[in-house]
């Protein structure tokens, strides 16, 4: 791993450094990732990719505070990570991460409330601000179940940004959603992100939305997950030929010795 | 695969609305007034009071079967004169108590039981210990710990609603999905405040349903357990009300008794448990 160039930049917003993560399932311990190592710096977009098994989820749940690595220390901002915490925002992939019983303006400003950023008429503003952002300010006070799927997502990830973290954690958060919803979620993400320039790590198996959301992106093969490349995207108004060779690129690196193992990605 | 042969496409007109007729017509007046549920219901009640009537004045004997009307005007009489309103307000008052008890009690245990492994197993093996046991069959038992009075009756009542409740909340618990509990403990909610502001209402149609149940059972019990003793109670409520109806032969106050217990149950159910639905698991699209 010949990555001794970064020594240059400033400091990262967030190491990874050699980190090992473990879970225990009914019968077996699972090793999910081995000696990952990676930072992010400030307003990056920063793409996970991997096949399913490489424990990239696991990564971003370990990021997230809600797993502790075996091995290795994750710090943000020169602090170790120890528990979950609302400097670092999670966006998952499930609809239901939204609470049923507040509508969508209560779901972002219990956010900013409960953590203790903002109270009162200060949360409702700030909440409604990024409603706005995400195109849902008519839908402020419906709930969650009247939303379709990709009207819950950007409610979602509206919360996460509203709390205006130091780290927005995207699980997957597009992965559930129909193709033409999926594509239009990914070109309103870029447009919030031209807005605020916030930073962000997003998890994906996909290798199109990897080279299109990330600006750089971490290659983990799988089992267990061990960094394979970390490379830059391409620039996102450039030429399409070169996004395509780019994905072409990364689809060898990944299924050049794992031709057996045939995941539908 | 290759010899299917070439089909030739098929373009059609679509017929215009005059072909078809209606689009959309709105029902007759008879056809809406059918589709009222509530109508429907009161139809059957009514029903229900006429066949009542003819065979009370049939059989003519009042001391087996009063007529309806017999049943309400003592009905009547009992609420003009108080008795019914006092007794009614005697079984709810000890209801009340009991049920508060018993939610207590159940927010206690289902609190540990998620909180502490050991919490669980407990709330199981008592649950599964004492939800088969009808609370009647305590009632002996209660009569020698507690005495004639309010003391015994609350000790059944506690025992009706903290098994369903405890059993359900719990299970409503255990139900929440995990990437809730991990959008709660992004806020950096722990412990006491992760159940407060998030297992609770994402368990609520559980809770409620527990609520629901553990209120039927209670309810059946008191009048019951009010039956087997109510005679020695200084104050007593609805079940005493019958029983002492039927050792003065009053028949109809007995049925004016029956239908004032199957009203509040009603009320209770239908509007008290179906508001509280309405406005929170209905309007949330957690229960349809």
């Amino acid at each position: 791993m010949g990555m001794k160039l970064d020594q240059t930049l400033p400091q990262p917003l967030l190491d990874v450094r050699g980190v090992t993560l473990q879970y225990k399932t009914r019968d077996h311990l699972v090793t999910a990732t081995y000696r990952v190592d990676f930072s992010v710096q400030r307003s990056d977009r920063f793409v996970l990719l991997g096949p399913s098994g490489c424990g990239k989820s696991t990564l971003l749940k370990a990021v997230g505070g809600y797993m502790a690595p075996v091995e290795g220390e994750i710090h943000l901002k020169g602090a170790k990570i120890t528990r979950p915490g609302p400097d670092r925002m999670m966006v998952f992939q499930e609809f239901d991460q939204l609470l049923p019983w507040k509508t969508v303006r209560q779901n972002v400003m219990f956010a900013l409330e409960t953590s203790g950023k903002l109270r009162g008429k200060a949360a409702d503003e700030k909440a409604m601000q990024y409603i706005d952002k995400v195109h849902l300010t008519r839908f402020a006070d419906a709930y969650p179940h009247t939303l379709s799927g990709g009207m819950k997502q950007r409610v979602a990830i509206a919360r996460g940004m509203a709390m205006e973290p130091d780290i927005l954690l995207m699980d997957e958060p597009f992965a559930a959603l129909d193709a033409l919803t999926r594509q239009r979620m990914q070109d309103e993400l870029l447009q919030l992100w031209d807005e605020t320039k916030f930073t962000v790590l997003f998890v994906t198996h996909s290798i199109a939305e990897a080279v299109k959301i990330g600006n750089r992106i971490l290659l983990l093969s799988p089992h267990p997950g061990q960094v394979k490349a970390e490379m830059n995207s391409v620039p996102r108004d450039g030429d399409p030929a070169q996004a395509a060779a780019l994905e072409a690129r990364i689809h060898d690196m990944l299924f050049a010795d794992k031709v057996e193992e045939d995941e539908h990605v | 695969m290759s010899d299917a042969a070439l089909r030739p496409e098929i373009v059609r007109e679509l017929s215009g609305s005059e072909e078809f007729g209606v689009v959309q017509k709105e029902l007759t007046v008879f056809e809406q007034l059918f589709n009222q549920v509530w109508l429907r219901k009161c139809v059957i009640l009514v029903l229900i009071a006429i066949v009542w009537e003819a065979y009370g004045r049939h059989l003519d004997n009042p001391l087996l079967v009063p007529t309806f009307s017999d049943t309400v005007t003592a009905l009547w009489g009992g609420l003009k004169s108080g008795v019914l309103i006092d007794r009614a307000h005697t079984s709810v008052n000890v209801l009340l108590i009991g049920f508060s008890v018993g939610v207590f009690l159940a927010a206690v245990l289902t609190i540990l039981a998620i909180t502490t492994q050991i919490g669980t197993d407990f709330l199981e093996t008592v649950t599964a210990m004492f939800s088969p046991l009808p609370a009647i069959a305590l009632l002996p038992l209660a009569l020698i710990w507690f005495g004639l009075g309010i003391g015994s009756l609350v000790f059944v009542m506690v025992h009706s609603v903290l098994w369903p409740l405890a059993l359900n909340t719990h299970a409503g618990f255990r139900a929440v999905s995990p990437t809730l509990r991990m959008v709660g403990r992004n806020y950096g909610l722990g412990g006491l405040g992760l159940v407060l502001k998030i297992l609770i209402p994402a368990a609520f149609p559980s809770i409620l349903a527990g609520l629901k149940i553990g209120w039927a059972f209670a309810w059946r019990t008191l009048i019951a357990a009010e039956l087997v003793f109510g005679v020695a109670s200084g104050k007593g409520g609805l079940g005493w009300y019958i029983f002492e109806s039927k050792n003065q032969l009053d028949i109809p106050e007995v049925f004016a008794g029956l239908l004032t217990i199957i009203v509040i149950g009603l009320l209770v159910e239908n509007v008290i448990f179906r508001t509280i639905e309405n406005k929170t698991v209905r309007r949330w699209g957690m229960q349809h």
